[in-house]
């Protein structure tokens, strides 16, 4: 019976041949904007009036936090360590070699710590939202929740962002901060810098300028990989089909917004310092 | 629920008939077409109260987007839809969550949440009444003991099969009991064992708690015990109404093969 219903619903005809493929797919462009500004838009109509699905939030949070912090805390450390491996010969040439420490810190809290865990979170959480309300909407549960009264919006969708948008900076400066330990553990395979001496250095070069735009721009990262996981697994329509493009769309869009987030982030930052 | 009703199938039709003020579910030239592909062409049909409807139709003639209809999940290009004396489309946000509590719905897939135990299941619909934790779970307990399954409760849904599923989402629609049932295939790909159960369940239902129902079945044994009246869907139009025997004795080879076995 399943699979009737499915198949007939792909038979159905789709546009006509594109006469141009251009502008066919300008216009799918400009449609997908479209939908996009909507649903963005309802979630801003919808996220600010009861009824607050505190448990459920919770709930999120947990998973989308929690569970990520293991992967998040190993690849902050590596990304830590190779860092200041990589970064050392350079610096030695200069003979700058107890910079390494402040620089790569630097770095680290500026743009790659913040950029690396989001992608990896858009790799982990986004693909799993978006699987998830596909296989929802394709095993009609989103519809049986609206058909007993709930609306599925705010229980299924304003969660999820909301717990993306509050742990992805959480699981960034968590990353962050094991990254600093893997650098100092870099630093001391060849040279020999003691705990204190190591974030005494650190410390010294970071500014608030460094931290503050870097926290920032996490929470509109995390905004954006609850925000695509959602609207892709949410606005799925071709049954469990749907479960593979939902999921693998939420990763390469949302990948793609936190780059164009993370730019735009670099241009407002450097009006404000 | 401590109403007299009567047993026989055929009474709470005559019943109807007397108080046929008590109007549930008013259908008139109903529209619906998806891309340019015309599937509800026109559809007009009653249903009163306590009355059991059963609507047959080929695979793919628009039953589930008939009942669909009805609950505001897809919206109708044209025809009124009058539920419980609401025009559907007249109704607000919150007028429509309101009336979506009073009508239950059967998924033809179940639909349970994958993601909850089957006792978050039951709870769900009733997460915005005010209500006591105890009383609650006296709710589902009971709910689940009309459906036979009340061991289940603390399972996951991954674990039940197929007709296990189906009766504990039977149990989590008529949780809030609703005025109106619409059941989507309720027994199709179950055996016939299972099915009699069901089909008997949903006459349970009828004569407990005066619902009236829309049954969508493909399953003559099942159309047979629950049917008050019958209406046949062909080509988006009612092709023909009446109660099984009328139906079972039509000329017409194309109704009377629905009920061949
Ligand atoms: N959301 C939708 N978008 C596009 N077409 C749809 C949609 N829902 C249903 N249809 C189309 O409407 C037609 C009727 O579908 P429907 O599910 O109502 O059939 P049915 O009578 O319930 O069949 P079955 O007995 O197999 O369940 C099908 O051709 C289907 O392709
Ligand atoms: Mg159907």
């Amino acid at each position: 019976m399943e699979e009737a219903k499915n198949t007939s619903k792909d038979s159905e005809p789709d546009d006509p041949a594109p006469q141009n493929n251009f502008l066919s797919s300008a216009k799918d462009f400009f449609l997908e904007v479209s939908l996009l500004s909507n649903f963005t838009l309802r979630f801003f109509r919808e996220v600010f009036f009861p009824r607050y699905e505190f448990n459920e939030l919770i709930k999120q949070c947990y998973r989308v936090g929690y569970r990520s912090l293991p992967l998040v805390g190993i690849t902050g450390f590596i990304m830590g360590l190779v860092l200041t491996i990589q970064s050392r010969p350079t610096l030695a040439e200069f003979g700058a070699e107890s910079w390494l420490p402040g620089m790569v810190a630097v770095s680290i809290i500026r743009e790659i710590g913040p950029v690396i865990t989001a992608l990896i979170c858009a790799g982990k959480i986004g693909s799993s939202i978006g699987a998830e309300l596909a296989s929802m909407r394709a095993s009609e549960q989103i519809d049986a929740m609206q058909v007993s009264g709930i609306n599925p919006f705010k229980y299924i969708v304003i969660t999820r962002i909301a717990a993306t948008t509050l742990m992805v900076p959480i699981l960034v400066i968590f990353s962050d901060v094991i990254a600093l330990f893997g650098s100092y553990a870099g630093v001391n395979i060849k040279g020999d810098v003691n705990f204190h001496l190591f974030f005494a250095q650190v410390f010294n070069i970071l500014k608030f300028s460094d931290v503050f735009p870097a926290v920032i721009k996490t929470f509109f990262f995390g905004f954006a990989i609850g925000l695509i996981g959602c609207y892709k697994g949410y606005n799925s329509n071709e049954g469990t089909e749907g479960v593979g493009i939902s999921a693998n769309s939420a990763v390469v869009m949302g990948s793609l917004l936190i780059f164009i987030i993370d730019m735009i982030a670099v241009q407002v930052a450097s009006l404000f310092m | 629920m401590e109403t007299t009703l009567p047993t026989n199938t055929d009474q709470p039709k005559n019943q109807a008939n007397v108080k046929s003020a008590e109007m549930a579910l008013e259908i008139k030239n109903l529209q619906k077409s998806f891309a340019n592909k015309s599937v509800l062409k026109d559809i007009s049909l009653t249903l009163t109260k306590g009355e059991n409807l059963v609507v047959l139709g080929k695979s793919g003639s628009g039953k589930s987007v008939l009942i669909k209809c009805i609950i505001g999940l897809i919206e109708p290009d044209g025809g009124s839809l009058q539920v419980l004396g609401k025009n559907i489309s007249e109704l607000d946000d919150k007028g429509l969550n309101d009336l979506r509590k009073k009508v239950g719905f059967l998924f033809q897939s179940a639909a349970l949440y994958d993601s909850m135990t089957v006792r978050e299941n039951l709870e769900f619909p009733m997460r915005e009444l005010r209500m006591k934790e105890s009383e609650r779970l006296e709710l589902v307990k009971e709910a689940l003991t009309n459906v036979g399954l009340a061991e289940a409760i603390n399972k996951m849904p991954s674990e039940l099969s197929g007709g296990m599923r189906k009766r504990i989402g039977l149990a989590r629609t008529l949780i809030l009991k609703p005025e109106i049932m619409l059941y989507d295939e309720p027994t199709t790909g179950l055996d016939p064992i299972t099915s009699k159960e069901i089909s008997q369940l949903i006459m349970d239902i009828q004569k407990r708690l005066n619902t009236a129902s829309i049954i969508i079945t493909h399953d003559i044994a099942c159309a047979k015990i629950t049917a008050n009246r019958i209406l046949v869907i062909r080509d988006g139009v009612c092709a023909a109404a009446g109660t099984f025997t009328e139906l079972q004795a039509s000329q017409d080879p194309w109704i009377h093969s629905f009920f061949e076995l």
